[in-house]
C-alpha cells in the first residue's frame, strides 16, 4: 500500500548518521521520516561506550557549532571526561568522554520524538523506488510504500552483515540485530560499486567479576570539559573512572595457540580492517615483540553491570577468548557476557558520491555514515548533518552545501572520501588535515555556526549566544589594540625576562611565547580583561597563532583557485592531449570534480594539472562558440 | 573560469651559451616589487628599453643589461611582466635568478608562462595544442634533467633526508593523533637531536650543490694525442694561462690536468691527457690509463696530432672513445709547414697553437657542439635551480622546527615539519597524508 502523507526527506536508520540526518532536515523545516527496525535501539552505541578523542572531538564540536545533537548528548550522558593533548597546542586539543550507553538512547530519543516537522517510524526497508536516474520513495518489508524526492541511506554495518566468531559465523546487523538483506541485495542491483568491510568488537565482561583493587584508575579531568558550545559541566551526570590492565605473555601465547581458528588468519574474512583498530590477534602477530598490550577498562554505564574492555577486540573463538580475558591482571575470574565478534559488511565506494553527498548516478539518494567506509561515531554524525541538510536544500530548490577541507573536518573526511575512497574504515587523524591548525575544537562555532544559521540549523538560542562571544572577543582585540605598553616597566620586564625594546600594544604582546591572557590581564595598564573563558581563549589562541594562521591562508587561497575551477562530469580523459596514460587511468577511475581534487589523487603531477586547465580553457571556449 | 594566479613566476628564458645575452623574465604580481629591488631605482617606462644594472640583494652590481617592462595585461601572459637581458653566461644569469626567487618569485614549471598566456586568453584556441606538446614535451625533458641532476650521491642524500623526515613526523604525528596508546615516543632531547641532525645534512648538500654545481655544469673535453704534440699547450691556449707544463720533452704530463674554460659564458671543462704510447715508466703508465678512462666520459674529443707527421695511423681514434661523440682531428703547427690553417674536411682542422692560427676555428666547432646540448643544459639548470629552492625552503622550515622544539610546542613542531616535507616534495614527490598514516601503523602499534 501506498502510505497517504507525502515527505520530503526519508532517512533510512536511526544510527549517528540518521539521527542527525533526521535532526538536520527537519530543523530546517522540511517533512522528514525516519525509518528504522527497531524504534527501542534508536541511538544505539554499538561498539565502544565513548565519544570524542583527537579528531572525532574536533567532529562533534562542528556538530554541535552547526546545531546538532551529538554533543549535548555527550553532555547529558557522559560519565568520564578527559581533555586529551592538553599541552600539546590548541589544534590538536580534544575532548573525549565515556557514555552511559542506556542515557545516551534514551537521550537520542526524546529528542527525535520532541522534534518538529519529524516522524518516526518502525519498520524495516527492503527496497528503493527509482524512476529513470531519480529515487522517488522506499517500500518497507510489509510492501509499504513511502514517497519522497530525497532518501538518505545511513544504515551502517547492516548491510549483508556477517558475523565472526572462530570459524562460526552468521548473518547479523549487529550483536542481537538482524541485517538487512533485502536491501543489500536490491542495492547490488543498482548501478553502485559495492565492497565489504571488516570492523570488531572485544567481549563484553561482567563488572562483579573483576578485581578492580589491583587495577589503576583512571579518572576523568577537573574541571570536567564540556562538548557542546551551550553546555556545561552541571549537565553531567554522575561521574565515574576508567581502569587500566594489560595483557601480558601468558595472553600472548593463548592467542597465538588459537590463530588456527581464527577467521582473519585462515582466510575465512574478506573484508579489511583498520590498520589503527587491529584485533588482539593482529597486534600480537604484527608486533611480535611487544610482550604486553595496554587495555582500557571502560564503563558501559552507571547501572550496567557490563564492561567494555578496549583494546581485545577479537574473533577468536569463544574458548579461546575466554582464556585470553582471564589471564589478565584484575580478570582471572572474569565471565564474558557477550563474545567478542568480527563483522564483515557491505559499503558502496564513496567515490560515486559527490560532495554533497549525493550519489552521482541516482539523484535525490543521499549516502552517510558506515556504508560510505567510515568509522565511528563522530565521522557517521557528521556526514548524517551534511547528508540530510543537503537533502533538505535540494527540497527547497537550493545549491548544496560543501565545506571546504580548510572550514571543517567534515570538509576533509568528504573530499578525502568521495576524492580518494579509502580500502579500510575510514578514521579522522588530525594528520589527515593539511590545515589543521585552523581546525580547532575551539574554534568550530567561528568556522561553522553562521553558514549552519544561513541553512537554517542553528536556532535562535545558539545563534544569540554566539553573536554575543564574537562581539565580545572583537571588543576585547579592539581594547588591547589600542593598549600601548611602553619599555622600563618593570613588572612587564619580569613577565618576558627582558624589557621591551619598544612602545608595543597589548595584542600584539600577547603574540609572544612568554605571556599568556591571564597573565597580561594581570598588568594595571591592561586590566580588567575578560572574564568568559571562552572569549579570554579566542583572544588568546588568535593572536598567538596570527602567523601560522596568515601563513595558511595564503597557502589556502592558492589551493582555492584550483578548488573552484570544476572539471565537468563524465569527461573524457582520453582527449586531454599530453596526459601520460597512468594519469588518465587515475583521472577516469576517480572522475574528480575540481582541479583541487584532482591534484590530490596520487601521481597526478603539476604538469597533469597544467594540461588540465589548457584543455579545460579550450572546452570552456568551444562551449561558447556553440553558443 | 578563474585564471588570476597568486604566485610570480621567474625563469630563463633563453638557453645558455647561444650568443651573449641571456633572458630572464618574470611574470606575476609581484614582478614591480621585485624589479625595483634588482634596479635599485623605480619601475622603467612600459615597453621601453632601458640600460640599467641588476642588483643582488646587498646592492652588488651583478651585470649591466637591458630591462624591458610590459605592464599587465599587455604582456605576453596578461600578467606583470619584465624581462631583463644580460650579457653574462649561465653563472651570471644563474645569480640573478636566484636573487629574484630569494625576493618572493618561483621558479616556473616547463611550460607556464604559456600556460599563463593562454589561460589569460593571450594565446588563440589554435595554439593552444602547442602548449600542451610543450607542457608535456619539456615536463618530461626536465625530468630527465632533473633525473640526471639527482643521480649518484645527491639523490641519496635527498631520498636519506626524506627518509629521516618521515620518521621524524611518524613519531611526532603518532603522539599527537594516538596520545592514549603506550608507543614509546621519541624524548624531546631525541627530537632535537634529530633536527640538528637534520639541519646539518642539508646545510651540506647545499654547500655540495653549490660548490659542485660549476663542475657539473657544461661538456666535458679530452684532448688526446702521442706525446708533444702540443696537447699542454693547446690547453693553456684555450684557457689563457699556464696551467701545464709545457716543454719540449715528450712525457711532460704524466696525470691528467683539467681546466675549466667560459666559451661565450658555457663552461667547458677541458682534460689534458698523458700522451698515449707504450711506456715502462710506472706513472707515465697510470696517467695513460687515466687519459682512457677520461675518454670514455668524454662529451668530444681533440685528438691532436703534429701536421709534420704524415703516418695515417697517428690520426686513428682511440678503440675507447663512444662513437657517437663528437670529435675533431687538430692537425697542430702548421706553423712549420707550408700548410694554411683551416677545415680540411668537418673533422679536421689545421692549426697553429703558437701562433694562433686557427683558433677561432677550433672555438666555432666547441661552441657549434655545445649548442646540440643547450636544450637539454636549460632544462638541468632550471631542474637544479628548484631542487636548492627546495632545499632552501625545506632549511628554513627545520629551523624552525628546532625552535618549537625547544618551546615543545608539539603542534607546530609538526606543522613546521610538514612544510619542510613539503618543500622536499619538490623534489621527490610528496609524501601524502596516508603515506604518513601508513608509516604509523607499520611502527607502531596502535588500536585500542
Amino acid at each position: 500500500m501506498q502510505f497517504p502523507d507525502k515527505f520530503d526527506v526519508i532517512v533510512i536508520g536511526g544510527g549517528h548518521a540518521g539521527t542527525e540526518a533526521a535532526l538536520a532536515a527537519a530543523r530546517m523545516g522540511v517533512r522528514t521520516l525516519l525509518l528504522t527496525h527497531n524504534i527501542e535501539t534508536l541511538g544505539q552505541m554499538s561498539c565502544n561506550p565513548a565519544i570524542g578523542g583527537i579528531g572525532k572531538g574536533h567532529l562533534v564540536r562542528e556538530v554541535d557549532a552547526l546545531g546538532g545533537m551529538m554533543g549535548h548528548a555527550a553532555d547529558h550522558c557522559g560519565i568520564q571526561f578527559r581533555t586529551l593533548n592538553s599541552r600539546k597546542g590548541p589544534a590538536v586539543r580534544a575532548t573525549r568522554a565515556q557514555i552511559d550507553r542506556s542515557l545516551y538512547k534514551l537521550y537520542t530519543r526524546n529528542v527525535l520524538e520532541h522534534q518538529p516537522h519529524l516522524w518516526l517510524f518502525q519498520q524495516a526497508v527492503d527496497d528503493l523506488l527509482v524512476e529513470g536516474e531519480r529515487v522517488t520513495g522506499v517500500v518497507t518489508q510489509m510492501g509499504l510504500e513511502f514517497s519522497a524526492p530525497t532518501v538518505v541511506l545511513t544504515v551502517g554495518t547492516f548491510l549483508g552483515g556477517k558475523i565472526h566468531i572462530g570459524l562460526k559465523n552468521y548473518s547479523g546487523g549487529r550483536a542481537g540485530d538482524p541485517p538487512s538483506i533485502a536491501l543489500a541485495q536490491r542495492l547490488r542491483e543498482l548501478p553502485l560499486s559495492v565492497d565489504r568491510l571488516k570492523t570488531g568488537t572485544p567481549p563484553r565482561i561482567d563488572k562483579r567479576s573483576i578485581d578492580f583493587s589491583v587495577l589503576e584508575e583512571q579518572p576523568g579531568d577537573t574541571p570536567s570539559p564540556v562538548f557542546s558550545y551551550l553546555g556545561n559541566a552541571a549537565q553531567h551526570p554522575q561521574q565515574m573512572p576508567c581502569h587500566i590492565t594489560h595483557t601480558n605473555v601468558q595472553t600472548h601465547d593463548i592467542i597465538k595457540a588459537g590463530l588456527d581458528r581464527s577467521p582473519l588468519f585462515t582466510g575465512v574474512i574478506d573484508g579489511v580492517g583498520p590498520r589503527y583498530c587491529p584485533s588482539i590477534e593482529d597486534k600480537v602477530v604484527r608486533f611480535a615483540d611487544k610482550d604486553s598490550h595496554q587495555i582500557f577498562v571502560e564503563p558501559e554505564g552507571l547501572n550496567s553491570q557490563e564492561i567494555y574492555p578496549n583494546g581485545i577486540s577479537t574473533s577468536l573463538p569463544f574458548d579461546v577468548q575466554m582464556q585470553l580475558v582471564r589471564s589478565m591482571r584484575g580478570f582471572k575470574n572474569a565471565f564474558i557476557t557477550r563474545p567478542g565478534y568480527a563483522i564483515e559488511y557491505d559499503f558502496f565506494d564513496p567515490r560515486e558520491l559527490e560532495n554533497s553527498l549525493q550519489n552521482k548516478h541516482l539523484k535525490g539518494l543521499f549516502f552517510a555514515g558506515q556504508i560510505n567506509g567510515t568509522t565511528g561515531y563522530e565521522e557517521a554524525a557528521a556526514q548524517g548533518l551534511l547528508a540530510g541538510a543537503n537533502a533538505a536544500l535540494q527540497v527547497q530548490g537550493k545549491a548544496p552545501w560543501t565545506p571546504r577541507r580548510d572550514e571543517a573536518y567534515l570538509g576533509v573526511l568528504v573530499d578525502d572520501l568521495i576524492t580518494l575512497g579509502t580500502n579500510e574504515p575510514y578514521r579522522m587523524f588530525t594528520s589527515r588535515a593539511e590545515y589543521r591548525l585552523m581546525l580547532r575544537e575551539d574554534n568550530a562555532d567561528a568556522r561553522l555556526t553562521a553558514k549552519g544559521r544561513e541553512l537554517g540549523l542553528v536556532d535562535d538560542e545558539r545563534w544569540a549566544r554566539f553573536e554575543t562571544k564574537r562581539e565580545a572577543v572583537e571588543q576585547e582585540q579592539q581594547r588591547l589594540r589600542g593598549l600601548i605598553l611602553r619599555p622600563g616597566d618593570a613588572v612587564l620586564s619580569a613577565l618576558l625576562g627582558q624589557d621591551l625594546r619598544r612602545e608595543t600594544h597589548a595584542l600584539d604582546l600577547l603574540r609572544r611565547p612568554e605571556i599568556n591572557y591571564a597573565q597580561l590581564r594581570e598588568l594595571p595598564q591592561v586590566a580588567p580583561g575578560v572574564d568568559d573563558p571562552q572569549v579570554a581563549e579566542q583572544v588568546e589562541i588568535q593572536a598567538k597563532y596570527s602567523g601560522y594562521i596568515e601563513r595558511q591562508a595564503v597557502e589556502i587561497a592558492r589551493q582555492q583557485r584550483y578548488e573552484d575551477t570544476h572539471l565537468p562530469d563524465n569527461m573524457d580523459y582520453a582527449q586531454v592531449r599530453g596526459l601520460s596514460a597512468e594519469v588518465t587511468q587515475k583521472l577516469l577511475k576517480h572522475q574528480p570534480a575540481s582541479i583541487g581534487q584532482a591534484s590530490r589523487i596520487s601521481g597526478v603531477t603539476p604538469a597533469a594539472i597544467s594540461l588540465l586547465l589548457v584543455h579545460l580553457r579550450k572546452y570552456h571556449e568551444l562551449h561558447q562558440q556553440r553558443a | 573560469m578563474q585564471t588570476s594566479n597568486p604566485e610570480t613566476i621567474a625563469a630563463l628564458a633563453t638557453p645558455p651559451g647561444r650568443g651573449g645575452i641571456g633572458v630572464i623574465r618574470i611574470s606575476g604580481s609581484m614582478t614591480p616589487i621585485i624589479t625595483q629591488h634588482i634596479l635599485q631605482t623605480g619601475l622603467p617606462h612600459p615597453r621601453q628599453a632601458h640600460l640599467q644594472h641588476f642588483h643582488s640583494r646587498d646592492g652588488e652590481v651583478l651585470d649591466q643589461g637591458i630591462v624591458l617592462y610590459f605592464p599587465a595585461p599587455h604582456s605576453f601572459t596578461g600578467e606583470e611582466v619584465v624581462e631583463f637581458q644580460g650579457h653574462g653566461g649561465p653563472v651570471v644569469m644563474d645569480r640573478l635568478l636566484q636573487v629574484i626567487l630569494s625576493l618572493g618569485a618561483r621558479a616556473a614549471r616547463p611550460g607556464e608562462f604559456s600556460e599563463r598566456a593562454f589561460l589569460n586568453g593571450k594565446i588563440d584556441l589554435v595554439q593552444a595544442e602547442a602548449i600542451a606538446d610543450l607542457i608535456d614535451s619539456s615536463s618530461e625533458q626536465a625530468a630527465r634533467s632533473a633525473m640526471r641532476s639527482l643521480q649518484g650521491e645527491f639523490s641519496q642524500k635527498i631520498h636519506a633526508l626524506v627518509e629521516q623526515l618521515t620518521r621524524l613526523r611518524s613519531y611526532i604525528e603518532a603522539g599527537i593523533d594516538f596520545p592514549d596508546e603506550e608507543i614509546d615516543l621519541l624524548a624531546d632531547g631525541q627530537v632535537i637531536k634529530t633536527l640538528e641532525h637534520l639541519q646539518h645534512q642539508i646545510e651540506t648538500i647545499l654547500a655540495q650543490a653549490q660548490q659542485g654545481y660549476l663542475l657539473r655544469e657544461g661538456m666535458q673535453i679530452v684532448i688526446i694525442g702521442q706525446p708533444n704534440v702540443g696537447k699542454s699547450s693547446l690547453l693553456n691556449c684555450l684557457a689563457q694561462r699556464d696551467t701545464a707544463i709545457v716543454t719540449d720533452i715528450p712525457g711532460t704530463t704524466r696525470d691528467i690536468i683539467r681546466e675549466s674554460i667560459h666559451l661565450d659564458g658555457m663552461p667547458l671543462h677541458i682534460t689534458d691527457t698523458a700522451g698515449l704510447r707504450d711506456t715502462d715508466d710506472p706513472v707515465e703508465q697510470e696517467g695513460i690509463r687515466r687519459a682512457r678512462q677520461a675518454l670514455q666520459t668524454a662529451d668530444a674529443v681533440l685528438l691532436l696530432v703534429d701536421d709534420r707527421d704524415t703516418e695515417a695511423s697517428k690520426t686513428e681514434l682511440p678503440v675507447e672513445m663512444p662513437l657517437q661523440n663528437p670529435y675533431l682531428v687538430l692537425r697542430n703547427k702548421c706553423d712549420l709547414t707550408p700548410q694554411t690553417a683551416g677545415f680540411m674536411e668537418p673533422h679536421t682542422l689545421r692549426l697553429s697553437v703558437k701562433t694562433g692560427e686557427g683558433i677561432d676555428d677550433l672555438k666555432d666547432w666547441l661552441k657549434q657542439c655545445m649548442g646540440l646540448q643547450t636544450q637539454a643544459e636549460t632544462g638541468a639548470l632550471m631542474a637544479r635551480r628548484r631542487h636548492l629552492e627546495a632545499l632552501r625552503h625545506a632549511r628554513l622550515a627545520v629551523e624552525n622546527s628546532l625552535e618549537q622544539a625547544r618551546a615543545s610546542y608539539s603542534e607546530l613542531l609538526a606543522e613546521e615539519l610538514r612544510q619542510a616535507q613539503k618543500a622536499l616534495g619538490e623534489i621527490t614527490g610528496e609524501v601524502s597524508s596516508d603515506d604518513l598514516l601508513g608509516k604509523i601503523f607499520s611502527e607502531f602499534c596502535i588500536g585500542k
